[in-house]
């Protein structure tokens, strides 16, 4: 392990694609955690994962309740009208608990952290989604070739959620 | 956990530096941990720590969220104050254990 010792992560670079509220969060704490470890932290947002920046849909997210073998609910329920609803708010009260804020006050603390926030200009063009739909904590709009240079450096990792 | 001379005062700390008896605690000790940091100490950063202080005093999980909305500091102020991982930081100098939480 004393190679590792000398090779410190120095930078996350994470890129968040779905928009599931499990997949958000966990992109989300991985990308704080590293800011308070002292670790440089960015994220990318494409394709659905660009939902969780989307200013009429970010508070809107939810936890999949169907084709998610973890949440021990027959298939048939979980498609049932307003499953998702009930499992989201039973998710959220819970994560209240913990001290994990909401998807809004989450993205304002990355960004106060120094969390870099892109969205994906391909998923944009997609969706046709533009830069006034996001949030004012955007650092902008990048291409992937733009996001890979923002990688560059010893230490960097990166991770597709 | 270690015996540790830390400005003048015999403490107990575990090995990675972090006050176990944060009664052992004072204003001197807090100084030399922070200079240890690389930071020099101001009347906010005394702020934050006995701000952090009565929060472990009261058995409060400390999270950089409640720091936040603390009323002391913004969270850009935290990490300004603090850099390069301010929670671990701020609860070292202020004497009381590493914080667990992962937010």
């Amino acid at each position: 392990m004393e190679n590792a010792k000398n090779k410190p992560v120095k930078k996350m670079m994470l890129i968040l694609s779905k928009a599931t509220i499990e997949n958000v969060y966990a992109c989300f704490i991985l990308a704080n955690g590293a800011r308070m470890e002292g670790i440089e932290s960015e994220i990318f947002f494409t394709f659905f994962g660009l939902e969780a920046i989307q200013l009429k849909k970010l508070n809107n997210l939810h936890v999949a309740t169907v084709g998610n073998p973890a949440m021990h609910l027959p298939t048939m329920l979980g498609g049932l009208p307003g499953m998702e609803a009930i499992a989201t708010k039973m998710m959220k009260s819970e994560m209240e608990k913990l001290d994990i804020p909401p998807v809004e006050e989450f993205l304002e603390i990355l960004s106060a952290s120094g969390t870099k926030l892109w969205a994906c200009k391909l998923a944009m063009d997609m969706f046709k989604i533009k830069e006034e739909d996001l949030i004012n904590d955007l650092d902008g709009v990048l291409t992937v070739g733009g996001f890979y240079e923002r990688a560059e450096g010893e230490g960097t990792h990166l991770l597709f959620i | 956990m270690i015996e540790k001379k830390i400005a003048g005062y015999n403490v107990l700390c575990n090995e990675q530096g972090y006050l176990t008896e944060p009664d052992q605690w004072n204003k001197e000790i807090g100084l030399e941990l922070a200079a240890e940091e690389g930071i020099n100490i101001t009347d906010k950063h005394w702020e934050v720590l006995e701000y952090l202080r009565n929060q472990h005093k009261q058995e409060v999980a400390i999270t950089i969220r409640k720091v936040g909305k603390s009323g002391i500091v913004d969270i850009k102020e935290f990490y300004q104050l603090f850099p390069d991982g301010p929670l671990k930081k701020a609860s070292k100098i202020a004497g009381i254990p590493k914080p667990v939480s992962c937010i």
